[in-house]
């Protein structure tokens, strides 16, 4: 299969994308400049992390106007697996395949550390070859990852089991302790109402080598390997 | 002819940096200082010469990339 990996102006996490893509797992993938229109013949989009034009604004606000997003768009349109890591999350919501919106940390503190994320939903692309409730310890890395979606979102989200991972304990528990950012039900990532569109705070591309840290992060992009086969099955 | 458009963020929506500005502030013996919100401000040059037509464009640039309808609310004036 092939990854595809938006570069925005501004990303820092695209070469890692790649890299966990390419050489850690194994399969095809491309750098696509956010000028393009073209995803290359993605089986799945990835909106990496960094500071897309600078953060200026909102973050996130100017890229979702970037030329590739309605390639991104129209892939997600047709069922195709994206997935937006960190500032990618934050592009996702902007343009609203994501509903939500990011504010700044509850601390104000600029995150970043290895935390401890629980998966609460098998049934997404980049989750279907995880355990339930299954552990798994990524770093997080933002300013802005204080999830904050309006009651009735919020409860819309619950209702259709959007919520994809939360911040954790290592053993799963979930508390106001083990909320990093102040997101509201400790939301680290989520999805849309088709399931195709995933976005998370933490970095799973930066989590997929022992030396790192964390392998954790492997199983990611290993289940949009594993949900493509089982497709095309 | 000019626009201003006032961003803020809604009632609902927690504003950390304005809490710290607050907390500042009492730190600096403002007693009097209950509450802080953050917000922006935008002054938009535009060649237009009707008021109503500005506003009207300027309110769709608010809604559309000025503002986040989810967490913001704005105000727009044009000045004469």
């Amino acid at each position: 299969m092939k990854f595809s990996v938006v570069v925005f102006p501004g990303s820092n996490s695209d070469y890692d994308a790649f890299y966990a893509a390419s050489t850690v797992i194994g399969e095809d993938a491309a750098l696509v400049w956010h000028k393009d229109t073209d995803l290359q013949g993605a089986d799945a989009v990835i909106l990496p992390g960094g500071f897309a034009h600078g953060d200026y604004l909102r973050t996130g606000a100017i890229a979702r106007f970037s030329p590739i997003m309605s390639a991104v768009q129209a892939f997600a349109d047709r069922g195709g697996p994206v997935l937006g890591i960190c500032n990618g999350f934050q592009i996702l919501l902007e343009s609203g395949m994501l509903p939500g919106a990011m504010v700044r940390n509850d601390r104000i503190k600029f995150v970043s550390r290895l935390v401890p994320v629980r998966v609460e939903a098998t049934d997404t692309p980049f989750t279907a070859a995880c355990a339930e409730r299954q552990v798994l310890h990524m770093p997080v890395a933002h300013g802005e990852g204080n999830y904050y979606a309006d009651p009735d979102t919020l409860a819309g989200l619950e209702a259709n089991r959007q919520v994809v991972f939360r911040y954790s304990d290592a053993a799963g528990g979930i508390s106001p302790a083990s909320n990093v950012n102040g997101s509201l039900n400790n939301i680290a990532g989520i999805c849309n109402r088709q399931r195709n569109v995933v976005g998370l705070m933490p970095h799973p591309e930066r989590a997929t080598e022992a030396q790192l840290g964390s392998a954790d992060g492997r199983v990611i992009l290993a289940s949009a390997v594993k949900a493509l086969a089982s497709l095309s099955r | 002819m000019k626009a201003r458009v006032y961003v803020t963020l809604k009632p609902s929506v927690f504003d950390p940096q304005g809490r710290v500005v607050a907390d500042a502030l009492l730190t600096l013996g403002y007693e009097d200082v209950q509450d802080v919100r953050q917000g922006k401000f935008f002054e938009v040059e535009l060649a237009a010469t009707d008021a109503a037509a500005a506003k009207a464009r300027v309110t769709e640039m608010a809604d559309k990339l000025l503002a986040n309808p989810v967490i913001e609310s704005y105000r727009v004036e044009v000045l004469a």
